[in-house]
């Protein structure tokens, strides 16, 4: 690594979504060994482990299969993150389980991502789960979309294959909300387009799928619109030198907060001027999504955890009434009519469950208004009321301000994720 | 146009910033774990960023096995004085002299294990709800799937199966009385990542994690210390060589590497071409394949 190129990298979260066969844990594997990520004791312990097992070739799932019962069951349970750099970026990769019933883990890896890798085998072209992992990155807003046709050895590298699955794609894609989509044919198993660029496709003019990581632009994934600040903690340190302090620390959620800035703080409606941006390195001149910095205000304001510092003339949602999709994760059922927890930003607050609008096939994509049953992985519009108003924006134009979790008050599990609409 | 983008170190310092804090809003009583070791100080350095001009909210607590290299501890009392904060002592020497625990005999004993007794007990008298630790997910793979909000149950037991799912960046640390939590602010760190903080932010560390002369001896392939703490065999004699600590543990089960490396700038050249995992020097992971999770489990950090 070259000194001091790490002051210059960035950070590029994604998933990788997929089942058992499709060749996603060999293609993370692929990508980790070959940008010389996996380490000489990894290696040998999954090559032991891959030996007893009687496999033929080191099985790589075994790298992100952390827990016993996962490896015992040759399953992959949980969400695993793993984690490789080079020198343009660090990545994170949120690798999640692609069976049925695991679609809480995909929804809960891709909260988080900036890009989404989805597996298609070049032998079956669209399947179901192509079009349920393609919903949820659409879903879940990740902005980049990457449609990895694998297996390509399997037909001959045939570039006509490669087109009519990548044809069906776009239109399947067109349906949904994905704002940036790429299509690149590899071989995992060899390491065709994965890192280095494949000598069998010639027919092939696009990116690797390791440049695109590296290099697809991600400046514009968090929203530098609209300004809202959650306050999550207020410092006051009561001390001689800081005796009139009163700072509100947060991550700043959307929009440019600069010094002087004129805002106005919810939901009381107040409204005074940025006196400083302060960090314990100092005071900056602006803050953008995803700081965490601490805001003075020239003004002697009642504010708390929950509040929302905001400019006066682009304001969040202000209402108790919102509708949502919803990804229930629990096994049992939700309760039409029954009160839960809500985590928003900083704020916390009960909710009734007003109304199921409809449930979607995720795998059709088609609403079924009839059926009003939510279980575990079900994906529904809803429609609730909340203690008291929350501040929001549409999840489409806010992903941090627009996200909501649902809590069970009995067993404080976190039993849904709301995308508000 | 101006581009309005985080480096790395940038974004990953304002989620760990994000994280604690949260902490502060969400627990009644928590406790930063400070073992002395180079993420306990990140994690602290960082919560001294989350909370200026403010201190520290919250208490360091050192679960102290009476194992430490004693370059540790009195980094430890330095580092506790400067930045001001409130230091509690979970001592495994008192465990063992109450009874509480057993220590382990043989050429192979550590008080690694012992500390889980002493933590939750030490979390059961302070009555502390949260217990804030610097485990990373990169260092092990039991730890890939831990969580930032991570629940504990009423006997401090972790449960890999049921964890509460974790979305965008909305924590919840809700609990019923007896329960506690562990947070892990540095859960997306790599180890290559500690050290260019370390660099950038210029934060001081012990002096064994530089390269240094020091008596030691090797045992199934790993350097060791020499020390009053650990018995060797008549086949591990003692020799001098120029060595630093990846990790630093008990004095017990924390094995050296052999190193050139006396600049932060050199180790971070070093782990950069290193082939083995910064926890391929520790003896405790090694005991079986699912060593950590069975620790972990039983409320390990």
């Amino acid at each position: 690594m070259e000194k001091n190129s790490y002051l210059d990298m960035e950070l590029l979260r994604f998933s990788t979504a997929g089942s058992v066969d499709d060749g996603k844990s060999t293609l993370i594997g692929r990508l980790l060994y070959d940008s010389k990520s996996i380490f000489a004791d990894q290696y040998e312990a999954i090559e032991e482990s891959s030996k007893r097992k009687g496999d033929a070739t080191v099985n790589l799932a075994l790298l992100t299969d952390g827990l016993r019962a996962e490896r015992e069951q040759g399953i992959t349970i949980d969400v695993a993150y793993r984690y490789f750099a080079t020198p343009k970026r660090k990545f994170i990769i949120a690798d999640t389980p692609g069976h049925i019933q695991y679609t809480r883990n995909m929804v809960t890896g891709s909260s988080t991502s900036n890009l989404s890798i989805i597996l298609v085998d070049a032998r079956q072209g669209i399947i179901e789960q192509t079009c349920r992992h393609t919903f949820i990155s659409s879903l879940l807003g990740i902005p980049h979309v990457v449609f990895c046709i694998n297996k390509m050895d399997l037909v001959d590298y045939s570039e006509e294959v490669f087109l009519t699955i990548k044809k069906e794609l776009e239109a399947f894609s067109s349906k949904l909300e994905v704002r940036d989509i790429h299509f690149v044919p590899i071989s995992a198993l060899n390491g065709d387009n994965v890192v280095n660029k494949s000598e069998k496709m010639n027919w092939y003019g696009g990116s690797t799928l390791m440049y695109l990581l590296e290099n697809i632009h991600i400046g514009s994934d968090y929203n530098h619109v609209d300004c809202r600040f959650p306050v999550q903690y207020v410092i006051r340190p009561q001390s001689d030198d800081f005796h009139d302090y009163r700072g509100y620390a947060g991550r700043v959620a959307g929009g440019v907060f600069k010094q002087g800035d004129e805002v106005v703080v919810l939901p009381s409606g107040f409204t005074s001027t940025i006196k400083s941006i302060d960090t314990f390195n100092g005071s900056l001149s602006e803050a953008f999504a995803p700081m965490s910095v601490t805001l003075t205000l020239n003004d002697d304001i009642d504010i708390s955890r929950g509040d929302m510092i905001v400019r006066p003339h682009n304001q969040p949602n202000v209402s108790q009434d919102l509708d949502v999709m919803l990804c229930w994760l629990s096994d049992k059922k939700i309760f039409l009519g029954g009160k839960y927890a809500i985590k928003h930003t900083s704020n916390d607050v009960r909710c009734i469950i007003k109304d199921i609008k409809y449930k979607i096939n995720i795998n059709t994509l088609h609403r079924m208004e009839d059926d009003k049953e939510l279980k575990m992985n079900d994906i529904a519009r809803i429609t609730i009321r909340t203690t008291k108003p929350l501040l929001f924006d549409k999840y489409s134009r806010n992903r941090i301000t627009g996200s909501l979790i649902i809590i069970d008050e009995a067993t404080n599990e976190t039993v849904g994720a709301g995308m508000i609409i | 146009m101006k581009s309005y983008n985080l480096t790395h170190l940038e974004e990953l310092e304002a989620e760990a910033i994000y994280v604690l804090r949260e902490v502060a809003a969400q627990f009644e009583k928590p406790a930063l774990l400070f073992s002395g070791g180079k993420d306990s100080i990140i994690v602290a350095h960082m919560a001294r960023k989350a909370f200026w001009p403010a201190k520290i909210p919250f208490p360091l607590v050192h679960i102290d096995t009476g194992h430490n290299f004693s370059e540790t501890i009195v980094f430890r009392d330095d580092f506790v004085r400067k930045i001001g904060a409130n230091l509690i002592i979970g001592s495994v020497q008192q465990s063992i002299d109450e009874g509480k625990s057993v220590e382990e005999k043989g050429f192979n004993a550590s008080r690694n294990v012992l500390q889980t007794i002493t933590l939750l007990d030490t979390i059961e008298k302070h009555k502390f709800d949260c217990a804030i630790g610097g485990a990373r997910r990169d260092e092990e793979k039991a730890r890939a799937k831990e969580r930032f909000f991570s629940h504990r149950d009423e006997f401090g037991q972790w449960d890999p199966k049921n964890q509460r799912p974790e979305l965008w960046n909305i924590f919840n640390g809700r609990k019923n009385i007896g329960e506690h939590f562990r947070v892990f602010p540095i859960s997306n760190w790599t180890e290559m990542d500690v050290w260019q903080y370390i660099l950038k932010e210029k934060i001081e560390i012990p002096p064994i994690y530089l390269a240094h002369q020091r008596n030691v001896f090797i045992r199934d392939g790993v350097i060791m210390s020499t020390s009053d703490f650990i018995q060797q065999r008549e086949t591990e004699p003692s020799q001098i060589m120029q060595v630093r600590f990846r990790t630093i543990g008990d004095a017990t089960c924390t094995g050296a590497v052999e190193s050139d490396a006396d600049t932060i700038e050199k180790i971070i050249e070093e782990v950069a071409a290193a082939r083995t995992t910064e926890r391929g020097t520790r003896s405790d992971d090694k005991r079986s394949e699912a060593a950590m999770e069975d620790r972990k489990k039983q409320g390990y950090f």
